[in-house]
C-alpha cells in the first residue's frame, strides 16, 4: 500500500466522500423530479391516453401537413436565431475579455439589464420598434429607403427571439474565452501567422466549447418560445408552442398537445444526437492560464 | 564556433534603442552587436530590460527610438509574423487543441510546405528535441520539460536564422533543467543559428553563452564572455550580479600608483588607482580570499579581521561569510583540505592587492539584486 492511500481506519470516511455530494444534491433533485420528471411522465401519458389508449394523437399530428410544416418552421426559425446570436455574442463576448474591469461591469450590466425586465414588455417594444409605421422603418423612409415588413414576419419573430436569447450565448463564451491564453496568440505570430490566420488556427477552435454551450442552451430555449412569436409573428411564423396552446387551451385536447410536445422533444433529442459527435473536443486542457 | 554558423545564423544590431512607457523608460538607449550564430545570454534581474530587449527583436514590441537591423536588415515597424524569427516562452505556449505533431507542423503549414516534406521535418525536428516518439500525444498529456522540448522543435523546425529564448527553463526543476541547458547547448552548436536568450540566473548563463550582456536598469553595463564578466566586472553591479563577492567600502586615499583603502580602522591596498574617482570600492572573488588564526603567518599583502559568521559545506569545498568589522560581510571559498573554522571564531582574511578589483561606488548595484 503506498503511503498516499488512507489506512483501513479511514474507509468510512471515504464512503462519506462519495456520499454527501449526493446528499447536498437531494433538494436540487427532487425539485427536478417534481417539476420536471413528473410533468413530463403525465404529458407522455396523456398524448397515449386521451380520449382513448393508442396512437391516435401521433396518427393525428403526422397526417396533418400543417402540423408538419409548423414543426419544420419552429426548427427553422430556432436555428437562425442561434446563428444570429452566435454573430452578435461573438465580438461582444472577446470585447469583454479585452477591456479592464470597470467597463466589463458596464457590459456585462448590458446583457444582464434587459433579463430584469419582463419579457412581454421587452416583446412590445419591440412590436413598437418593428412596426410598419414604427421607428426602424420611420428612419428608414427618411433616409429614403422603401420600408421593409418586419412585424408579423419570420424576421421579427428572430430578432425579437434573438434579443432576449443573446444573454445566453453571451455569458457562456465568455467564461470560456475568458480562460483562452492570448499568449498564444503571440506564439502563433511569431510562428508566422498574420493575425487573421492566428485567430482562425487558435483561436476560434479553442473557444469552439463556448459557442456550441451558448448554441444549444439558445437552440432549445427557442424552440419553446411562445410569447413572442405570438406577439411579433403573423400566421405564416407561428410555431410548434402557438399550436400546442390552440389545442389545449382552445380545443381543450390535452392529448393532441402531449404528442406535439414530445414530438419536440424527441427531434430534439435526435438533433443533439447527431451533433454531438462534432462537438465533442479532442483535447482536454482549452489553454487556461 | 562551428563553420556553418556563419551561413545560417542572423547577425543582430541594435543601436540605441529605447522604449518608453510613459515616462518609463523600458530601454534607455541599448546599443549590442550580437555575431552571426553566436549564443547570446541577456542577463538582468527582473524589470532591467533583458525581456524587453527580446520582445523588440521578436516584433512584439515596437521600439520607441533607435534601429534594429537582423540579418542586416532593418525590421523597425516590420510585424512580427513576417520576420521568420523562432522565439521559446518559458509558460511553452503550445496550442492545447493540436497534437505534438500538429504544433510542430504549424509553421511549415503556414510556409504552404507540402505535406512530404512538412513530415519528414517534423520528424527531424523532433528527433533533434528526443521527442520523436510522441508526435501524437497532445500537450496536456506532457510534463514540463517534454512541453518545453516540443517548443523548442516548432521554433526550430521552419530554420529560423535566430532563435530567442524568454526563460525557457524558468519553471522546471533543477535538475531537468541542467540537462536542458546541455541539450539547448547541443541544439545550438547542431544548427549554427544566432541564440538570444533572456534569463536572470547567472549560472544559466554560464553554462550556455558565448557572450553575456548584463542588463541593469535599461541599459547594458557590460558585454563580455563569462569569464571577462568574472574576472574583469566593468562596473559594481556586474561584478556582484556574476558569482560570489565581497565588497570593501572605506575610506579612500590614492597616489601615483595604488590605492589604500581604510575599512573600519584597517588599511588595505591595492597596486592601481581608478583615475577620477573619489570613492573607488574593492571587489574580491572568493578564492582570492584566505582565512587564517589571528597571528599566524599571512601569505597576502593585506589583512581584515572578522568573525565567522557562517559555514557552508559545498561537497568540493567550503564557503565561509565572514563578518567584518564594518559589519560588512566577506565570502571565502577554502577548500576542504585546508584548517576548518567554527561559527564565532575570530579570523583574519588575507589577500594579494593585486587580486583586488577597483570599481565605482554604485549603491544601486546592492538593492537591485534583492
Amino acid at each position: 500500500m503506498s503511503a498516499l492511500e488512507p489506512t483501513t481506519p479511514s474507509a468510512p470516511q471515504r464512503a462519506g466522500w462519495v456520499w454527501r455530494p449526493f446528499a447536498l444534491t437531494l433538494p436540487a433533485l427532487l425539485l427536478l423530479v417534481a417539476v420536471i420528471g413528473y410533468p413530463l411522465l403525465t404529458i407522455v401519458l396523456r398524448s397515449l391516453s386521451e380520449p382513448q389508449w393508442g396512437m391516435q394523437n401521433y396518427a393525428w399530428f403526422f397526417g396533418a401537413p400543417v402540423n408538419l410544416t409548423v414543426l419544420q418552421r419552429t426548427f427553422t426559425i430556432s436555428a437562425w436565431v442561434t446563428l444570429v446570436c452566435v454573430v452578435c455574442a461573438y465580438p461582444y463576448a472577446y470585447l469583454m475579455t479585452a477591456v479592464g474591469p470597470r467597463v466589463r461591469l458596464v457590459l456585462v450590466l448590458c446583457v444582464l439589464i434587459p433579463f430584469w425586465v419582463s419579457g412581454v414588455v421587452r416583446t412590445l417594444s419591440w412590436v413598437i420598434l418593428l412596426q410598419d409605421s414604427g421607428v426602424i422603418n420611420s428612419l428608414l423612409r427618411s433616409a429614403g429607403f422603401d420600408g421593409i415588413r418586419l412585424i408579423r414576419t419570420q424576421t421579427g419573430v428572430v430578432i425579437g427571439m434573438a434579443q432576449v436569447l443573446l444573454p445566453f450565448m453571451i455569458l457562456p463564451l465568455y467564461s470560456v474565452m475568458k480562460g483562452i491564453d492570448l499568449r498564444l496568440m503571440r506564439a502563433a505570430q511569431s510562428l508566422g501567422a498574420r493575425p487573421s490566420r492566428a485567430f482562425f488556427t487558435v483561436y476560434l477552435p479553442l473557444s469552439l466549447p463556448g459557442v456550441y454551450a451558448g448554441a444549444i442552451i439558445v437552440f432549445i430555449l427557442a424552440l419553446g418560445f411562445y410569447i413572442t412569436p405570438a406577439l411579433l409573428g403573423g400566421p405564416r411564423s407561428t410555431m410548434l408552442s402557438t399550436l400546442v396552446q390552440t389545442q389545449v387551451l382552445s380545443l381543450l385536447q390535452w392529448g393532441r398537445g402531449g404528442a406535439m410536445g414530445v414530438v419536440l422533444l424527441v427531434t430534439t433529442f435526435v438533433l443533439l444526437a447527431l451533433a454531438a459527435p462534432v462537438m465533442r473536443s479532442r483535447h482536454r486542457d482549452v489553454g487556461r492560464r | 564556433m562551428n563553420p556553418r554558423a556563419q551561413n545560417r545564423g542572423a547577425a543582430i544590431d541594435l543601436d540605441t534603442v529605447s522604449k518608453a512607457y510613459g515616462s518609463f523608460k523600458a530601454l534607455d538607449g541599448v546599443s549590442l552587436r550580437i555575431e552571426p550564430g553566436e549564443f547570446m545570454t541577456l542577463l538582468g534581474p527582473s524589470g532591467s530590460g533583458k525581456t524587453t530587449t527580446l520582445n523588440v527583436i521578436a516584433g512584439f514590441t515596437d521600439v520607441t527610438s533607435g534601429k534594429l537591423l537582423v540579418g542586416g536588415n532593418s525590421v523597425v515597424g516590420v510585424p512580427a509574423h513576417k520576420r521568420n524569427i523562432g522565439v521559446v516562452f518559458q509558460h511553452y505556449a503550445l496550442f492545447p487543441h493540436m497534437t505534438v505533431g500538429r504544433n510542430v507542423a504549424y509553421p511549415l503549414t503556414l510556409r504552404g510546405i507540402k505535406p512530404d516534406e512538412r513530415k519528414a521535418r517534423v520528424a527531424r525536428a523532433l528527433d533533434m528535441v528526443k521527442m520523436g516518439d510522441f508526435a501524437h500525444r497532445y500537450p496536456s498529456e506532457l510534463s514540463g520539460g517534454q512541453q518545453q522540448r516540443v517548443a523548442l522543435a516548432r521554433a526550430i523546425v521552419f530554420d529560423p536564422p535566430l532563435l530567442l529564448m524568454d526563460e525557457p527553463l524558468g519553471a522546471l526543476d533543477k535538475k531537468l533543467r541542467e540537462w536542458l541547458q546541455l541539450e539547448i547547448k547541443r541544439i545550438h552548436r547542431e544548427l549554427g543559428t544566432t541564440f538570444v536568450y533572456v534569463t536572470h540566473d547567472q549560472e544559466e548563463a554560464l553554462v550556455l553563452s558565448d557572450r553575456i550582456a548584463v542588463f541593469n536598469r535599461g541599459r547594458i553595463e557590460q558585454v563580455g564572455t563569462g569569464r571577462q564578466l568574472y574576472d574583469e566586472p566593468a562596473t559594481l553591479f556586474v561584478g556582484r550580479f556574476i558569482g560570489d563577492s565581497t565588497v570593501l567600502r572605506g575610506k579612500a586615499r590614492s597616489d601615483g600608483t595604488s590605492t589604500a583603502l581604510t575599512v573600519a580602522g584597517e588599511t588595505v591596498s591595492a597596486p592601481r588607482r581608478l583615475n577620477g574617482e573619489t570613492s573607488p570600492v574593492m571587489l574580491l572573488r572568493p578564492e582570492k580570499l584566505a582565512i587564517r588564526r589571528p597571528g599566524q603567518d599571512a601569505t597576502g599583502t593585506n589583512r581584515l579581521s572578522g568573525t565567522i559568521a557562517e559555514a557552508i559545506y559545498l561537497g568540493s569545498g567550503s564557503k565561509y561569510e565572514v563578518k567584518l568589522a564594518d559589519a560588512s560581510t566577506a565570502i571565502v571559498r577554502w577548500p576542504l583540505a585546508g584548517e576548518s573554522f567554527g561559527l564565532g571564531d575570530k579570523v583574519e582574511l588575507c589577500f594579494d592587492g593585486a587580486d583586488a578589483k577597483l570599481l565605482p561606488d554604485d549603491s544601486t548595484a546592492d538593492t537591485t539584486l534583492t
